[in-house]
Protein backbone atom coordinates (compact mmCIF):
# COMPACT_ATOMS: atom_id res chain seq x y z
CA UNK A 1 0.00 0.00 0.00
CA UNK A 2 2.43 2.54 -1.03
CA UNK A 3 -0.48 5.18 -1.77
CA UNK A 4 -0.31 5.92 1.62
CA UNK A 5 1.67 8.45 3.59
CA UNK A 6 1.07 7.46 7.03
CA UNK A 7 -1.09 4.36 7.95
CA UNK A 8 -1.32 3.74 12.46
CA UNK A 9 -2.48 0.50 12.54
CA UNK A 10 -3.92 -1.18 16.29
CA UNK A 11 -1.21 1.55 18.12
CA UNK A 12 -1.20 1.36 21.94
CA UNK A 13 0.48 3.06 23.83
CA UNK A 14 1.17 2.71 27.73
CA UNK A 15 3.17 3.79 30.74
CA UNK A 16 4.68 2.10 33.00
CA UNK A 17 4.12 3.76 36.43
CA UNK A 18 4.66 3.26 40.28
CA UNK A 19 0.90 1.21 39.81
CA UNK A 20 1.59 -0.27 36.98
CA UNK A 21 0.66 0.36 33.11
CA UNK A 22 -1.65 3.43 32.79
CA UNK A 23 -2.97 2.41 29.23
CA UNK A 24 -2.89 6.08 27.42
CA UNK A 25 -4.28 4.89 23.37
CA UNK A 26 -6.12 1.20 22.96
CA UNK A 27 -5.89 0.53 19.89
CA UNK A 28 -5.68 3.50 17.14
CA UNK A 29 -6.18 3.01 13.40
CA UNK A 30 -5.65 5.76 10.55
CA UNK A 31 -4.53 6.16 7.83
CA UNK A 32 -3.54 9.60 5.56
CA UNK A 33 -3.05 9.84 1.49
CA UNK A 34 -0.50 12.11 -0.27
CA UNK A 35 -2.03 15.48 -0.47
CA UNK A 36 -5.05 14.52 2.14
CA UNK A 37 -6.05 16.31 5.09
CA UNK A 38 -6.67 14.22 8.03
CA UNK A 39 -8.05 15.65 11.50
CA UNK A 40 -7.70 13.97 14.58
CA UNK A 41 -10.11 15.66 17.04
CA UNK A 42 -10.74 15.37 20.71
CA UNK A 43 -10.54 16.41 23.96
CA UNK A 44 -7.81 17.12 26.17
CA UNK A 45 -6.06 14.03 27.17
CA UNK A 46 -7.64 11.92 24.46
CA UNK A 47 -4.45 11.05 22.84
CA UNK A 48 -3.75 13.40 20.25
CA UNK A 49 -0.76 14.74 20.98
CA UNK A 50 1.20 11.56 22.15
CA UNK A 51 -0.06 9.92 18.76
CA UNK A 52 1.72 12.53 16.95
CA UNK A 53 5.21 12.36 19.14
CA UNK A 54 4.71 8.74 18.26
CA UNK A 55 4.41 8.82 14.17
CA UNK A 56 7.30 11.93 14.98
CA UNK A 57 9.71 9.22 17.51
CA UNK A 58 9.70 11.14 20.21
CA UNK A 59 8.13 8.90 22.82
CA UNK A 60 10.20 6.08 21.62
CA UNK A 61 13.05 6.98 23.47
CA UNK A 62 11.30 7.02 27.00
CA UNK A 63 11.55 4.12 28.85
CA UNK A 64 8.27 3.98 30.65
CA UNK A 65 6.15 3.74 27.02
CA UNK A 66 5.51 1.18 26.00
CA UNK A 67 4.24 1.27 22.62
CA UNK A 68 2.87 -1.75 20.34
CA UNK A 69 1.25 -1.84 16.67
CA UNK A 70 2.27 -0.39 13.42
CA UNK A 71 3.52 2.82 12.15
CA UNK A 72 3.80 2.99 8.64
CA UNK A 73 5.11 5.78 6.27
CA UNK A 74 5.32 5.86 2.80
CA UNK A 75 5.32 1.82 3.16
CA UNK A 76 8.14 1.66 5.92
CA UNK A 77 7.53 0.39 8.68
CA UNK A 78 9.08 2.83 11.14
CA UNK A 79 9.62 0.68 14.15
CA UNK A 80 11.79 -1.63 12.01
CA UNK A 81 13.72 1.16 10.81
CA UNK A 82 16.99 1.93 11.65
CA UNK A 83 17.26 4.88 13.93
CA UNK A 84 19.58 7.12 11.87
CA UNK A 85 17.25 6.00 8.73
CA UNK A 86 14.52 7.17 10.92
CA UNK A 87 15.97 10.10 12.04
CA UNK A 88 16.74 10.91 8.75
CA UNK A 89 13.00 11.38 8.01
CA UNK A 90 13.17 14.04 10.98
CA UNK A 91 12.54 17.89 9.35
CA UNK A 92 12.96 16.62 5.56
CA UNK A 93 10.03 14.27 5.02
CA UNK A 94 7.76 14.75 7.87
CA UNK A 95 7.69 18.10 9.92
CA UNK A 96 5.39 19.71 12.59
CA UNK A 97 3.65 22.99 13.67
CA UNK A 98 2.92 23.85 17.36
CA UNK A 99 0.56 25.67 19.26
CA UNK A 100 2.80 28.62 20.46
CA UNK A 101 4.51 29.89 17.54
CA UNK A 102 6.62 32.37 19.55
CA UNK A 103 8.04 29.76 22.03
CA UNK A 104 8.97 27.33 18.95
CA UNK A 105 11.62 30.21 17.47
CA UNK A 106 14.91 30.04 19.78
CA UNK A 107 14.43 33.80 21.19
CA UNK A 108 18.68 34.04 20.86
CA UNK A 109 18.74 33.95 17.11
CA UNK A 110 17.43 35.94 14.38
CA UNK A 111 15.13 34.02 12.51
CA UNK A 112 17.28 34.24 9.39
CA UNK A 113 19.85 31.86 11.43
CA UNK A 114 16.84 29.20 12.57
CA UNK A 115 16.10 29.45 8.79
CA UNK A 116 18.97 28.61 7.59
CA UNK A 117 19.34 25.74 10.17
CA UNK A 118 16.20 23.80 9.22
CA UNK A 119 17.09 24.25 5.53
CA UNK A 120 20.54 22.38 6.19
CA UNK A 121 18.55 19.45 7.69
CA UNK A 122 17.43 19.28 3.52
CA UNK A 123 20.16 20.39 1.73
CA UNK A 124 23.22 20.05 3.77
CA UNK A 125 26.00 21.41 1.49
CA UNK A 126 23.59 24.84 1.19
CA UNK A 127 25.43 28.08 1.08
CA UNK A 128 24.85 31.02 3.80
CA UNK A 129 23.28 33.28 0.48
CA UNK A 130 21.79 30.69 -1.26
CA UNK A 131 19.64 28.93 2.34
CA UNK A 132 18.84 33.70 2.85
CA UNK A 133 17.40 33.39 -0.52
CA UNK A 134 15.55 30.32 -0.44
CA UNK A 135 13.90 31.84 3.31
CA UNK A 136 13.25 34.70 1.54
CA UNK A 137 11.22 33.61 -1.11
CA UNK A 138 10.22 30.74 1.27
CA UNK A 139 8.74 33.79 3.66
CA UNK A 140 7.08 35.53 0.44
CA UNK A 141 5.11 32.42 0.23
CA UNK A 142 3.20 32.88 3.10
CA UNK A 143 2.80 36.25 2.42
CA UNK A 144 5.63 38.14 4.45
CA UNK A 145 5.79 40.99 2.57
CA UNK A 146 9.75 42.13 4.00
CA UNK A 147 10.96 38.78 4.21
CA UNK A 148 14.72 40.84 4.54
CA UNK A 149 13.03 42.71 7.45
CA UNK A 150 11.68 39.61 9.10
CA UNK A 151 15.05 36.73 8.48
CA UNK A 152 16.79 39.66 10.36
CA UNK A 153 14.53 40.64 13.27
CA UNK A 154 14.22 38.31 16.22
CA UNK A 155 11.09 36.19 17.20
CA UNK A 156 9.97 38.40 19.89
CA UNK A 157 10.40 41.62 17.52
CA UNK A 158 7.10 39.85 15.42
CA UNK A 159 3.86 39.35 16.06
CA UNK A 160 2.49 35.45 17.02
CA UNK A 161 0.68 35.72 13.46
CA UNK A 162 4.27 36.55 12.04
CA UNK A 163 6.16 33.70 14.14
CA UNK A 164 3.26 31.29 12.72
CA UNK A 165 3.54 32.18 9.21
CA UNK A 166 7.44 32.11 9.85
CA UNK A 167 6.71 28.16 11.47
CA UNK A 168 4.66 27.40 8.61
CA UNK A 169 7.47 28.42 6.58
CA UNK A 170 10.07 26.76 8.03
CA UNK A 171 8.02 23.63 8.22
CA UNK A 172 7.06 23.42 4.77
CA UNK A 173 11.04 24.40 3.58
CA UNK A 174 11.92 20.77 2.64
CA UNK A 175 8.59 20.08 1.14
CA UNK A 176 8.02 17.22 3.79
CA UNK A 177 5.53 14.98 2.50
CA UNK A 178 3.52 14.61 5.56
CA UNK A 179 3.43 17.31 8.23
CA UNK A 180 1.43 17.60 11.78
CA UNK A 181 0.28 20.07 13.14
CA UNK A 182 -0.38 20.14 16.61
CA UNK A 183 -3.11 22.16 17.50
CA UNK A 184 -1.86 24.90 15.55
CA UNK A 185 -2.00 29.03 16.37
CA UNK A 186 -4.60 27.39 19.63
CA UNK A 187 -2.18 30.49 21.07
CA UNK A 188 -3.12 32.94 18.66
CA UNK A 189 -6.60 34.92 18.46
CA UNK A 190 -9.13 33.97 16.57
CA UNK A 191 -9.03 36.40 13.20
CA UNK A 192 -5.34 35.22 12.92
CA UNK A 193 -5.68 32.37 13.57
CA UNK A 194 -8.18 31.86 10.39
CA UNK A 195 -5.48 33.91 8.18
CA UNK A 196 -2.66 31.21 8.90
CA UNK A 197 -5.33 28.22 8.15
CA UNK A 198 -6.36 29.61 4.93
CA UNK A 199 -2.18 29.94 4.18
CA UNK A 200 -0.93 26.51 4.93
CA UNK A 201 -4.09 24.93 3.08
CA UNK A 202 -3.50 26.69 -0.01
CA UNK A 203 0.34 25.60 0.68
CA UNK A 204 -0.10 22.23 1.37
CA UNK A 205 -2.41 22.26 -1.51
CA UNK A 206 0.05 23.13 -3.81
CA UNK A 207 2.07 20.66 -2.57
CA UNK A 208 0.44 18.04 -2.31
CA UNK A 209 1.27 17.58 1.21
CA UNK A 210 -0.75 15.73 3.58
CA UNK A 211 -1.02 17.07 7.06
CA UNK A 212 -2.04 15.58 10.40
CA UNK A 213 -4.30 18.23 11.90
CA UNK A 214 -4.87 17.90 15.34
CA UNK A 215 -6.92 19.93 17.24
CA UNK A 216 -9.86 20.25 19.38
CA UNK A 217 -11.42 23.48 17.31
CA UNK A 218 -14.05 21.77 15.85
CA UNK A 219 -15.23 24.70 13.89
CA UNK A 220 -11.31 25.30 12.53
CA UNK A 221 -11.48 21.37 11.95
CA UNK A 222 -14.73 21.79 9.60
CA UNK A 223 -13.09 24.53 7.64
CA UNK A 224 -9.62 22.74 7.27
CA UNK A 225 -10.13 18.95 6.95
CA UNK A 226 -11.14 16.77 4.47
CA UNK A 227 -11.33 13.64 6.78
CA UNK A 228 -12.33 13.42 10.34
CA UNK A 229 -10.91 10.69 13.14
CA UNK A 230 -12.94 11.43 16.50
CA UNK A 231 -10.85 9.96 19.19
CA UNK A 232 -12.14 9.80 22.87
CA UNK A 233 -10.29 8.15 25.81
CA UNK A 234 -7.26 6.82 23.65
CA UNK A 235 -10.13 5.38 21.02
CA UNK A 236 -11.43 6.31 17.71
CA UNK A 237 -15.13 6.70 18.25
CA UNK A 238 -16.01 7.72 14.98
CA UNK A 239 -14.56 8.35 11.53
CA UNK A 240 -15.80 9.59 8.28
CA UNK A 241 -15.70 12.92 5.63
CA UNK A 242 -15.72 16.30 7.54
CA UNK A 243 -18.81 17.13 5.73
CA UNK A 244 -20.34 13.74 6.31
CA UNK A 245 -19.44 13.75 10.30
CA UNK A 246 -20.39 17.26 10.60
CA UNK A 247 -23.55 17.21 9.05
CA UNK A 248 -25.09 14.07 10.72
CA UNK A 249 -22.90 13.12 13.89
CA UNK A 250 -23.29 9.16 14.71
CA UNK A 251 -21.51 8.86 18.14
CA UNK A 252 -22.60 10.17 21.55
CA UNK A 253 -19.55 11.23 21.73
CA UNK A 254 -19.82 13.33 18.82
CA UNK A 255 -22.50 14.82 19.19
CA UNK A 256 -21.81 15.86 22.80
CA UNK A 257 -18.48 17.20 21.14
CA UNK A 258 -20.56 19.32 18.83
CA UNK A 259 -23.18 20.79 21.63
CA UNK A 260 -20.03 21.56 23.85
CA UNK A 261 -19.38 24.43 21.56
CA UNK A 262 -20.55 27.84 22.84
CA UNK A 263 -22.60 29.33 20.08
CA UNK A 264 -21.70 32.75 19.29
CA UNK A 265 -25.53 33.60 19.66
CA UNK A 266 -25.89 33.24 22.99
CA UNK A 267 -27.11 30.77 25.07
CA UNK A 268 -24.80 30.56 28.00
CA UNK A 269 -22.24 27.40 27.97
CA UNK A 270 -23.80 24.04 27.03
CA UNK A 271 -23.94 21.64 29.50
CA UNK A 272 -22.73 18.40 28.59
CA UNK A 273 -22.35 15.26 30.68
CA UNK A 274 -18.06 14.94 31.74
CA UNK A 275 -18.07 11.23 31.53
CA UNK A 276 -21.08 8.49 30.20
CA UNK A 277 -21.35 5.17 28.94
CA UNK A 278 -22.29 6.02 25.91
CA UNK A 279 -18.93 7.66 24.70
CA UNK A 280 -17.84 4.37 25.23
CA UNK A 281 -19.98 2.69 23.09
CA UNK A 282 -18.13 1.23 19.60
CA UNK A 283 -16.93 3.05 16.43
CA UNK A 284 -19.05 5.00 14.16
CA UNK A 285 -17.38 4.27 10.69
CA UNK A 286 -19.50 6.23 7.91
CA UNK A 287 -19.83 4.46 4.57
CA UNK A 288 -17.03 3.89 2.39
CA UNK A 289 -14.60 5.67 5.24
CA UNK A 290 -13.02 2.04 6.74
CA UNK A 291 -9.62 1.41 7.27
CA UNK A 292 -7.74 -0.04 4.22
CA UNK A 293 -7.37 -3.53 4.43
CA UNK A 294 -3.71 -4.63 5.20
CA UNK B 1 24.31 44.65 24.70
CA UNK B 2 24.55 48.21 24.31
CA UNK B 3 20.91 48.83 25.91
CA UNK B 4 22.71 46.55 28.84
CA UNK B 5 25.37 48.94 29.12
CA UNK B 6 23.21 52.08 29.08
CA UNK B 7 20.96 51.02 32.16
CA UNK B 8 24.46 50.08 34.25
CA UNK B 9 25.29 53.89 33.31
CA UNK B 10 22.24 55.50 34.27
CA UNK B 11 21.79 54.07 37.43
CA UNK B 12 23.88 55.76 40.17
CA UNK B 13 24.49 52.66 42.34
CA UNK B 14 26.02 50.29 39.27
CA UNK B 15 27.66 53.39 37.45
CA UNK B 16 29.75 53.49 41.48
CA UNK B 17 30.32 49.25 40.82
CA UNK B 18 31.59 50.24 37.32
CA UNK B 19 33.83 52.89 38.05
CA UNK B 20 35.51 51.06 41.04
CA UNK B 21 36.00 48.06 38.60
CA UNK B 22 37.25 50.12 36.37
CA UNK B 23 39.68 51.70 38.88
CA UNK B 24 41.03 48.13 40.19
CA UNK B 25 41.49 46.59 36.79
CA UNK B 26 43.11 49.40 35.58
CA UNK B 27 45.34 50.42 38.20
CA UNK B 28 46.86 46.43 38.64
CA UNK B 29 46.80 46.52 34.76
CA UNK B 30 48.98 49.27 34.99
CA UNK B 31 50.71 48.18 38.35
CA UNK B 32 54.18 49.85 36.87
CA UNK B 33 52.96 52.66 35.74
CA UNK B 34 50.90 54.12 38.56
CA UNK B 35 52.80 52.96 42.24
CA UNK B 36 55.53 55.11 43.16
CA UNK B 37 57.75 52.15 44.43
CA UNK B 38 57.14 49.56 41.93
CA UNK B 39 59.99 47.44 43.23
CA UNK B 40 58.60 47.30 46.80
CA UNK B 41 56.30 44.51 45.24
CA UNK B 42 59.07 42.09 45.79
CA UNK B 43 61.11 41.45 48.86
CA UNK B 44 62.89 44.83 49.69
CA UNK B 45 63.39 45.75 52.85
CA UNK B 46 64.20 49.90 53.74
CA UNK B 47 64.43 50.14 57.08
CA UNK B 48 64.93 53.87 57.48
CA UNK B 49 61.40 54.27 56.21
CA UNK B 50 59.93 51.53 58.28
CA UNK B 51 56.38 51.04 60.47
CA UNK B 52 55.70 55.29 58.99
CA UNK B 53 51.55 56.44 58.81
CA UNK B 54 50.05 57.57 55.82
CA UNK B 55 51.84 60.78 54.66
CA UNK B 56 54.23 61.67 51.85
CA UNK B 57 55.65 59.78 49.82
CA UNK B 58 53.70 56.87 51.75
CA UNK B 59 49.82 57.56 51.14
CA UNK B 60 49.01 54.89 53.13
CA UNK B 61 51.96 54.08 55.45
CA UNK B 62 54.53 51.73 54.90
CA UNK B 63 55.12 47.97 56.20
CA UNK B 64 57.16 46.79 58.88
CA UNK B 65 59.97 46.67 56.70
CA UNK B 66 59.62 50.08 55.13
CA UNK B 67 57.41 49.17 51.86
CA UNK B 68 54.56 51.10 50.39
CA UNK B 69 51.54 49.69 50.73
CA UNK B 70 50.04 51.02 48.82
CA UNK B 71 52.10 49.53 46.10
CA UNK B 72 51.64 45.93 47.38
CA UNK B 73 47.80 47.00 47.60
CA UNK B 74 47.90 47.31 43.94
CA UNK B 75 49.79 44.53 42.70
CA UNK B 76 47.96 42.34 45.29
CA UNK B 77 45.52 43.69 43.17
CA UNK B 78 46.99 42.30 39.95
CA UNK B 79 47.04 38.65 41.84
CA UNK B 80 43.77 38.46 43.41
CA UNK B 81 42.34 39.07 39.75
CA UNK B 82 44.75 37.02 38.11
CA UNK B 83 43.50 34.10 40.81
CA UNK B 84 39.75 35.01 39.76
CA UNK B 85 40.13 34.69 36.40
CA UNK B 86 41.86 32.05 36.41
CA UNK B 87 38.90 30.19 38.60
CA UNK B 88 36.49 31.13 36.85
CA UNK B 89 37.98 30.24 33.56
CA UNK B 90 38.16 27.26 34.47
CA UNK B 91 35.39 26.23 37.08
CA UNK B 92 32.38 27.93 34.57
CA UNK B 93 33.01 25.91 31.37
CA UNK B 94 33.01 22.51 34.00
CA UNK B 95 30.26 23.76 36.12
CA UNK B 96 27.84 24.65 32.47
CA UNK B 97 28.99 21.26 30.79
CA UNK B 98 28.21 19.23 33.60
CA UNK B 99 24.56 21.20 34.29
CA UNK B 100 23.62 20.75 30.68
CA UNK B 101 24.17 17.35 30.34
CA UNK B 102 22.37 16.68 33.74
CA UNK B 103 19.53 18.77 32.98
CA UNK B 104 18.43 17.87 29.27
CA UNK B 105 20.01 14.04 29.35
CA UNK B 106 17.92 13.26 32.46
CA UNK B 107 17.84 9.94 33.95
CA UNK B 108 20.80 8.52 35.49
CA UNK B 109 23.03 10.81 34.17
CA UNK B 110 21.26 13.40 35.91
CA UNK B 111 20.89 11.39 38.77
CA UNK B 112 24.77 10.64 38.50
CA UNK B 113 26.09 13.84 37.87
CA UNK B 114 23.97 16.01 40.45
CA UNK B 115 24.65 13.84 43.22
CA UNK B 116 28.62 14.24 42.50
CA UNK B 117 27.86 17.95 42.55
CA UNK B 118 25.55 17.23 45.86
CA UNK B 119 28.96 15.93 47.37
CA UNK B 120 30.97 19.18 46.88
CA UNK B 121 28.19 21.40 47.64
CA UNK B 122 28.31 19.49 51.36
CA UNK B 123 31.29 20.54 51.95
CA UNK B 124 31.90 24.02 53.70
CA UNK B 125 33.92 25.65 51.14
CA UNK B 126 36.55 27.20 53.39
CA UNK B 127 36.80 23.73 54.64
CA UNK B 128 37.52 21.99 51.82
CA UNK B 129 39.98 24.70 49.98
CA UNK B 130 41.57 24.43 53.90
CA UNK B 131 42.44 20.31 53.75
CA UNK B 132 43.48 20.93 50.05
CA UNK B 133 45.69 23.30 51.03
CA UNK B 134 47.18 21.52 53.90
CA UNK B 135 47.88 18.58 51.96
CA UNK B 136 49.25 20.12 48.98
CA UNK B 137 51.93 22.86 49.23
CA UNK B 138 50.77 26.54 49.71
CA UNK B 139 51.14 28.03 46.46
CA UNK B 140 49.42 30.73 44.06
CA UNK B 141 48.94 27.52 41.65
CA UNK B 142 47.13 25.32 44.26
CA UNK B 143 45.15 28.15 45.90
CA UNK B 144 44.03 28.45 42.40
CA UNK B 145 42.92 24.32 42.11
CA UNK B 146 41.45 24.48 45.57
CA UNK B 147 39.25 27.38 44.77
CA UNK B 148 38.09 25.87 41.49
CA UNK B 149 37.44 22.70 43.05
CA UNK B 150 34.50 24.45 45.39
CA UNK B 151 33.50 26.64 43.24
CA UNK B 152 32.28 24.71 39.73
CA UNK B 153 28.76 23.22 41.67
CA UNK B 154 27.31 25.96 42.07
CA UNK B 155 27.67 26.58 38.34
CA UNK B 156 26.37 23.18 37.64
CA UNK B 157 22.97 24.07 40.10
CA UNK B 158 22.31 27.29 38.34
CA UNK B 159 22.61 25.72 34.51
CA UNK B 160 21.18 22.35 35.98
CA UNK B 161 18.12 24.22 36.81
CA UNK B 162 17.69 26.80 34.11
CA UNK B 163 18.29 23.03 31.43
CA UNK B 164 15.25 21.86 33.22
CA UNK B 165 13.13 25.11 32.43
CA UNK B 166 14.45 25.45 29.47
CA UNK B 167 13.85 22.37 27.99
CA UNK B 168 9.93 22.39 28.18
CA UNK B 169 10.38 25.45 25.94
CA UNK B 170 8.64 24.97 22.47
CA UNK B 171 11.83 25.81 20.30
CA UNK B 172 13.81 22.97 21.99
CA UNK B 173 11.24 20.41 20.95
CA UNK B 174 10.86 22.17 17.88
CA UNK B 175 14.73 21.69 17.61
CA UNK B 176 14.36 17.75 17.91
CA UNK B 177 11.26 17.23 15.50
CA UNK B 178 13.33 18.59 12.94
CA UNK B 179 15.96 16.28 13.72
CA UNK B 180 18.80 18.25 16.10
CA UNK B 181 21.03 16.11 17.18
CA UNK B 182 21.25 15.92 21.30
CA UNK B 183 25.10 18.17 21.20
CA UNK B 184 23.04 21.04 18.81
CA UNK B 185 20.00 21.15 21.09
CA UNK B 186 22.27 21.33 24.45
CA UNK B 187 25.07 23.73 22.87
CA UNK B 188 23.09 25.53 20.13
CA UNK B 189 19.67 26.07 21.72
CA UNK B 190 19.74 25.81 25.96
CA UNK B 191 23.18 27.00 26.54
CA UNK B 192 22.80 30.69 24.31
CA UNK B 193 19.67 31.15 26.49
CA UNK B 194 21.28 30.40 29.89
CA UNK B 195 24.30 32.66 29.49
CA UNK B 196 22.77 35.74 30.67
CA UNK B 197 22.16 34.54 34.01
CA UNK B 198 25.82 32.86 33.47
CA UNK B 199 27.35 36.31 33.14
CA UNK B 200 25.77 37.60 35.68
CA UNK B 201 26.52 34.92 38.53
CA UNK B 202 30.06 35.13 37.09
CA UNK B 203 30.28 39.62 37.56
CA UNK B 204 28.86 38.46 41.43
CA UNK B 205 31.46 35.80 41.99
CA UNK B 206 34.61 37.67 41.06
CA UNK B 207 33.90 39.54 43.78
CA UNK B 208 33.42 36.74 46.17
CA UNK B 209 36.85 34.19 44.60
CA UNK B 210 38.66 37.46 45.79
CA UNK B 211 37.16 37.34 49.19
CA UNK B 212 38.12 33.68 49.51
CA UNK B 213 41.38 33.96 48.17
CA UNK B 214 41.81 36.62 50.66
CA UNK B 215 40.22 34.46 53.71
CA UNK B 216 42.92 31.90 52.51
CA UNK B 217 45.35 33.60 52.93
CA UNK B 218 44.86 35.50 55.83
CA UNK B 219 44.96 31.81 57.69
CA UNK B 220 48.16 31.29 55.89
CA UNK B 221 47.12 29.01 53.32
CA UNK B 222 47.25 30.93 50.20
CA UNK B 223 49.62 33.34 48.68
CA UNK B 224 53.10 32.89 50.03
CA UNK B 225 55.33 36.20 51.08
CA UNK B 226 56.75 38.34 49.57
CA UNK B 227 54.43 37.80 46.61
CA UNK B 228 51.61 40.55 48.33
CA UNK B 229 48.10 39.67 48.73
CA UNK B 230 45.70 41.39 50.42
CA UNK B 231 44.33 38.60 53.06
CA UNK B 232 47.71 38.14 54.43
CA UNK B 233 48.52 41.69 54.58
CA UNK B 234 45.26 42.32 56.81
CA UNK B 235 46.66 39.04 59.08
CA UNK B 236 50.52 40.66 59.09
CA UNK B 237 49.12 43.70 60.50
CA UNK B 238 46.33 42.51 63.16
CA UNK B 239 49.10 42.00 65.51
CA UNK B 240 50.08 45.29 64.94
CA UNK B 241 46.72 46.68 65.91
CA UNK B 242 45.83 49.36 66.49
CA UNK B 243 48.89 51.23 66.91
CA UNK B 244 49.97 50.96 63.28
CA UNK B 245 46.28 50.84 62.00
CA UNK B 246 47.02 51.62 57.87
CA UNK B 247 48.57 48.16 57.98
CA UNK B 248 45.18 46.29 58.43
CA UNK B 249 42.79 49.28 57.61
CA UNK B 250 43.78 49.82 54.11
CA UNK B 251 44.38 46.64 52.68
CA UNK B 252 41.09 45.28 54.31
CA UNK B 253 39.59 48.49 52.89
CA UNK B 254 41.12 47.36 49.25
CA UNK B 255 39.54 44.15 49.43
CA UNK B 256 35.88 45.65 50.03
CA UNK B 257 36.28 47.94 47.51
CA UNK B 258 36.87 45.30 44.69
CA UNK B 259 34.17 42.77 46.03
CA UNK B 260 31.46 45.86 46.75
CA UNK B 261 32.30 46.59 43.00
CA UNK B 262 31.74 43.07 41.50
CA UNK B 263 28.44 43.01 43.66
CA UNK B 264 27.00 46.18 42.32
CA UNK B 265 27.68 45.58 39.04
CA UNK B 266 26.41 41.89 39.23
CA UNK B 267 23.21 42.72 40.83
CA UNK B 268 22.34 45.62 38.42
CA UNK B 269 22.54 42.79 35.78
CA UNK B 270 21.04 40.55 37.28
CA UNK B 271 17.86 42.79 37.85
CA UNK B 272 18.59 44.14 33.68
CA UNK B 273 18.87 40.70 32.55
CA UNK B 274 16.02 38.85 35.29
CA UNK B 275 13.45 41.72 33.50
CA UNK B 276 14.23 40.63 30.48
CA UNK B 277 12.97 37.45 30.54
Amino acid sequence: MSETTLRIRDLRLGFMGYTGLVEVLHGISLHIRPGERVALVGESGSGKSVTARIVLGLLQSLRSAQISGLVEFEGRDLERLPDHERHALRGTRMSMIFQDPTSSLNPVYPIGTQFQEVLRRGAPGISADEARSLAATALRGVAIPEPERVLESYPFQLSGGMNQRVMIAMALANEPSLLIADEPGTALDVTVQAQTLRLMRELVEKHRTAVLFISHNLGVVREFADRVYVIYKGRIVEQGSASALFAEPRHPYTRALMSAVPRITGGGIPEIEDASADYFAPIEVHEGFAEPAA
Amino acid sequence: MRRTFYILLRNPLSLLGLVLIAAVVLSAILADFVTPFPSHAGAVVDFAHFNQPPGWPYIMGTDLVGRDLFTRIIYAYRISLILGVVVLAIAVPIGVTIGLFAGYLGGWVEYLLMRLTDVFLSIPPLVLAMSMMGVLEPTLTNGMIAVTAMWWPWYTRLVYNLTRSEKEEGYVLAAEVIGASKLHVIFREILPNCVPSILTKMTLDLGFVILIASSLSFLGLGVQPPTPDLGSMVADGAKYLPDSWWLTVFPGLAILVAVFGFNLVGDALREILGADQ
